[in-house]
């Protein structure tokens, strides 16, 4: 893990240099010196913070990529020492474990975000439009699974599993990325029902609509955005989830985080580099997808 | 109202009330088969509440709502068959034009063609043809509520809910859109309940006016009964009679005698409530005469003329009384500081027994 501190300035300098030209063409706009320290100033910082903004985000994700592709590279060399792409080959190699627990981990995935779905919008229209009396209680509870350590519940939950067989089975791994998952997916659906003008539903109920049809003419289609945005977060969590799945999948279940923990355990780094690139690409994908579906009126609701 | 024709919509002693805050207290009204109706009042009275509990969108506490003789009360709104405007508009995004107004039809199992055919006379009906397949957020105010106007109607109500629907539009499509409904009404003959705290517009479109205080009917009658006619302080000011002036009324041979202040009577005869009373009269009652003329059934209040302004058509004059302005308009040019007299007809005042309260406005 040396490389990241040495590669990632090389990485950020032609970022900095780029923004160059445009501040230099700032500075003679400003007639007064004073005027052109403060100009300058600003600039240098607002470099500088790209700099680190650059950094911390691409640093990493530069060391993964070089990681993915070093065939060697060992301590006193600071750039790999041959290149190639020998390990993505081993990786999609058809019989290698990567492409099955890719399928695995994408399988557990879909399940949770069904299961996370199925209680989430119930939970999340009771929760923004019936007068419950205990709603703050309610959605506290469903956010309790993120507020322990993890590993104290999950040593408890595989306890329980096993008692009942649930331990190495795709069920009991669904179902705690599930309970994990809801907190997003209750809050967030809870937020996008809210978000829905009550006049809207009110207007359907009047000329005849019942509640039943009303919710899935009306109130359903225009939550949506916010409740895929949930479903996506669900998704993302349970793509990335490492404990549970340890507690109550192993050894019979394989998802790519667990495949990624065996591989850097074995000090096989190119894997494990390229099992994180793999895992990077859905969340950067469903990030952009979120950031359209997820509107300002929504979140501000979010937690309410 | 006559009890032999069963009433559309009969209110009877509703009340209701969010938590322990009671907002209704008893109301009772009726509602002819094709009247139109305003309920009017200033925010908070009441008035929405109680059009929404007509809906059934709020639970009433107590009593009934009749429609044509059946108790609707306890139904869900769905099954009370009416069609409601909103101020918000309502309208739903995710659905085109015709979706929006087709609604009611698609719930009643109408097939597509038929129902595309209705909806194109109905859009025919609010000059909105060959919008069916637009966006709703693509139209203007005017035309949203006109889709809006569309969906209600296209399930041929017969009753027409309005919560405040015009009031998010501006001047001139509020003016068009009063006319546009109420010719509809004349031609389709729905009964309409129209909420409003603009008394230009529920005067204009009702046959009846209700004005609403606190959570109780105030007074009920005719435009012209309630502006000429108001029964309670209340009434009067809220139809614009918002000047006051304590009053000093004793019988006196066939008449009475009014005293203002201390200075001026004048006689006349006429039927007046006798005692200290509170006058309510609108700027528009008043006129400008010689400050000593004795004129019969009218009191002169001498003042000086203290602003002049030209609107346009007539002058605007500022009549100061004691220490009281009244806004005065007078066809005549009459010079600043002039001694007059301030014209008011006894007939056109609302004369109420004093209150020790009474703020009153002054002009």
């Amino acid at each position: 893990m040396s490389g990241r501190l040495h590669v990632s300035p090389a990485n950020a300098e032609p970022l900095a240099v780029s923004r160059d030209p445009r501040a230099t063409s700032h500075e003679p706009a400003s007639s007064a010196a004073g005027a052109r320290v403060w100009v300058l100033g600003s600039t240098v910082l607002k470099i500088l913070g790209l700099a680190v903004f650059a950094f911390l985000l691409f640093g990493p994700l530069a060391n993964l990529a070089l990681w993915s592709v070093a065939e060697r590279w060992y301590t006193p060399f600071k750039l790999p020492v041959s290149y190639g792409m020998r390990y993505w080959e081993v990786v999609f190699r058809p019989t290698g474990d990567a492409m099955s627990s890719l399928m695995t981990s994408v399988g557990i995935a879909c399940l949770t975000v069904m299961v996370a779905l199925a209680v989430s919008v119930p939970a999340g229209y009771a929760l923004a439009r019936l007068k419950l009396p205990w709603r703050t209680a309610l959605m506290i509870l469903f956010l309790l699974p993120q507020a322990f350590p993890s590993v104290a519940i999950y040593i408890n939950v595989a306890r329980v599993f096993y008692s009942i067989g649930l331990t190495g089975t795709i069920t009991g791994v669904v179902l705690v990325h599930a309970a994990h998952g809801l907190v997003y997916s209750v809050w967030i659906a809870a937020a996008a029902f809210a978000a829905v003008d009550r006049d809207l539903e009110l207007a359907a109920r009047n000329i005849g609509a019942s509640p039943l049809r009303t919710f899935f003419t009306v109130t359903l289609p225009l939550a949506a955005p916010g409740v895929m945005a949930s479903a996506i977060f669900v998704f993302l969590e349970s793509l990335d989830e490492f404990t549970g799945t340890f507690f109550v999948g192993v050894p019979q279940i394989t998802t790519l985080p667990l495949l990624l923990y065996n591989a850097s355990m074995g000090g096989n780094y190119q894997i494990a580099s390229i099992t994180a690139l793999i895992l990077l690409v859905p969340s950067v994908v469903f990030m952009f997808v979120i950031e359209r579906f997820l509107k300002a009126d929504v979140l501000s609701k979010v937690g309410q | 109202m006559d009890s032999s024709v069963l009433a559309a919509i009969d209110v009877d002693h509703l009340q209701v009330s969010y938590g322990s805050q009671r907002v209704l207290h008893g109301v009772s009204l009726s509602v002819a088969p094709g009247e139109f109706i305003a309920i009017l009042g200033s925010s908070g009275c009441g008035k929405t509440t109680l059009l929404r509990t007509i809906a059934g969108f709020q639970k009433a506490a107590g009593g009934a709502i009749r429609l044509s003789g059946r108790d609707v009360v306890n139904m869900p709104p769905e099954k009370r068959g009416m069609a409601m405007m909103f101020q918000s508009y309502a309208l739903w995004p995710h659905m085109t034009v015709l979706g929006n107004v087709g609604y009611g039809l698609r719930l009643r199992g109408l097939p597509k063609e038929e129902i595309r055919a209705r909806v194109a006379s109905v859009l025919k009906m609010l000059n909105l043809s060959g919008l069916e397949d637009r966006k709703v957020t693509d139209l203007s105010g005017g035309q949203r509520q006109r889709v809006a106007l569309g969906r209600a109607l296209a399930i041929e109500p017969g009753i027409l809910l309005l919560d405040e629907p015009l009031s998010n539009l501006d001047a001139k499509v509020r003016i068009q859109l009063r006319s546009e409904i109420k010719s509809l009404q004349n031609r389709l003959g729905f009964t309409a309940i129209h909420v409003t705290h603009d008394r230009e517009e529920a005067m204009t479109m009702a046959d009846r006016i209700v004005v609403m205080d606190a959570g109780r009917i105030a007074q009920v009658g005719s435009p012209k009964e309630v502006y000429d006619r108001p029964n309670s302080p209340f009434v009067a000011s809220f139809m614009g009679a918002e000047n006051t002036l304590d009053l000093d009324v004793r019988p006196s041979g066939a008449g009475v005698e009014v005293r203002v202040d201390d200075s001026t009577a004048t006689a006349l005869g006429a039927d007046v409530p006798v005692g200290h009373v509170t006058a309510y009269f609108r700027d528009d009652i008043a006129s400008l005469v010689d400050p000593h003329a004795r004129i019969d059934g009218s009191i002169v209040l001498p003042g000086k003329i203290t602003q002049r302004t030209y609107p346009g058509g007539h002058y605007r004059y500022v009549a100061a009384i004691g220490d009281r302005h009244f806004t005065v308009t007078d066809d005549r040019y009459h010079e600043l500081d002039r001694p007059v007299g301030l014209r008011l007809p006894l007939a056109s005042l609302h004369l109420f027994p004093k209150t020790q309260t009474t703020g009153g406005h002054h002009a």
